[in-house]
């Protein structure tokens, strides 16, 4: 009666854990998938708008001075400015930061993926929880880039290169001065 | 092995296949009746799975981590370190998971199954069966194939999670690739049909394993050597036939 007894906890442990398994899988990992959350990390939110985020995914870290102070927990598409609202939760020890700071969306290395960076502004009043970062810049598309750099070198060639880019049509993505 | 040397070798292979397909269409209709019989699907679930936790654990985990170390040197050569969520979770659930959990669970559970049932048939266990009117298919082979099938995705499951895992280990925490960004790659790139795709391939290869493995047993020669020729030939035609229906399957997911 034991040994049956073990043998049942044991194949029980085995189907729980091997269907736990597949649930993960197929709940947590495709990015159309039913999202659990595992509780709310500590800190506080702010959102940000921008015209383009580019590849910025939730969960892409948000840094300042290229450390990590918190992730991005979500991405939503204002229908009044069009605009992406990103939000952001910071954490808790990072509680100084200028109210009027500057936020970008940097491209780690050339291919590498994309994160909020912060740059500080000048102001004694601090972020904090709800507080949105107005002055933002939109990530630098590629594929703009050099879509402009083609336009300007075959103007250039003919023009001089201090002619204004024709391709400013062509780019309205391109970031704010 | 005289049968063998008198039809030939292609001869042999047609009329083991034969006999394999046979004995399939068998073997489901015994599972009809072995299903009147939970406790035995358990046991066999226990004795398929259970048992060789341990070594899909082992397995996915050093598996994981020799993605993160490889991936993380080649994915740095073109600066595309943060994707190595993606292609560790892309090359475990579609390929190495389905695969390696197959070729584990050949070795450890197919080799249990075929000695067993062929120790069986060579100390007359099967004909006393017969004897008493016990069916020996639905009371003998359909558990143990039930067990097998039930037990791969779920081994297959196990061993995807412990090498994601093995994965971050290695590059997240040795090589210092961002935790969030690891797992946000990972979730944009993978859809629900890689998850479906790995689940389909380890039910088939569930199905192909323990079908292989109770039919060497069943059709072992009833001595000392024809059981270890079976568990032999046993691990042989399941990797083999693993490997190939691999790549049927992978073509047919494309």
């Amino acid at each position: 009666m034991r040994a049956t007894r073990s043998l049942e906890i044991g194949t029980g442990l085995f189907v729980i854990l091997g269907l736990a398994a597949l649930f993960f899988l197929t709940t947590q990992l495709p990015g159309n998938g039913l999202k659990l959350g595992f509780g709310k990390a500590p800190g506080y939110d702010v959102t940000a708008e921008f015209d383009n985020i580019g590849a910025l995914k939730v969960g892409a870290p948000v840094r300042m001075a290229g450390v990590r102070i918190g992730d991005v927990t979500g991405i939503g598409f204002d229908d009044q400015s069009y605009r992406a609202d990103v939000h952001m939760r910071i954490y808790p020890q990072f509680n100084q930061i200028p109210e009027d700071s500057y936020a970008s969306i940097d491209t780690e290395g050339l291919l590498g993926s994309q994160f909020v960076g912060i740059s500080p502004g000048g102001l004694t009043t601090y972020l904090k929880n709800g507080s949105q970062i107005l002055q933002t810049q939109s990530a630098i598309v590629l594929e703009n880039l050099i879509n402009k750099f083609f336009a300007n070198f075959a103007s250039g060639s003919s023009k001089g290169s201090a002619a204004p880019p024709a391709s400013q049509s062509k780019s309205p993505q391109e970031p704010h001065p | 092995m005289s049968n063998a040397v008198r039809h030939g070798v292609i001869l042999e292979g047609l009329r083991k296949t034969g006999a394999t397909g046979i004995f399939f269409f068998r073997l489901l209709g015994a599972c009809v009746s072995a299903l009147r019989r939970p406790r035995l699907i358990v046991a066999q679930i226990f004795n398929a799975g259970g048992r060789s936790l341990i070594i899909i654990m082992l397995s996915g985990l050093f598996t994981g981590m020799v993605i993160g170390l490889l991936g993380q040197d080649v994915l740095a050569r073109f600066g595309a370190e943060t994707a190595l969520g993606t292609l560790a979770a892309l090359a475990l659930l579609k390929e190495l998971g389905p695969v390696l959990t197959s070729l584990l669970f050949a070795g450890r559970a197919g080799t249990a199954l075929t000695s067993e049932i062929g120790l069986m048939r060579a100390t007359d266990q099967l004909t006393a069966m017969e004897v008493m009117a016990v069916d020996p298919m639905s009371y003998v082979a359909a558990p143990r194939f039930l067990g097998g099938v039930i037990a791969m995705p779920l081994l297959t499951a196990i061993f995807e999670i412990i090498g994601l895992f093995g994965a971050q280990l290695v590059g997240v925490q040795l090589l210092g690739i961002d935790r969030g960004v690891y797992w946000s790659q990972m979730q944009s790139a993978v859809g629900m049909r890689d998850v479906t795709e790995g689940i389909v391939k380890s039910l088939v290869f569930g199905v192909v394993t323990s079908l292989i493995a109770v039919t060497e047993g069943y059709h072992a020669e009833p001595t000392a050597e024809g059981v270890g020729l079976a568990t032999t030939r046993t691990v042989v035609a399941s990797s083999v036939m693993t490997l190939l229906l691999d790549y049927v399957l992978t073509a047919f997911f494309l």
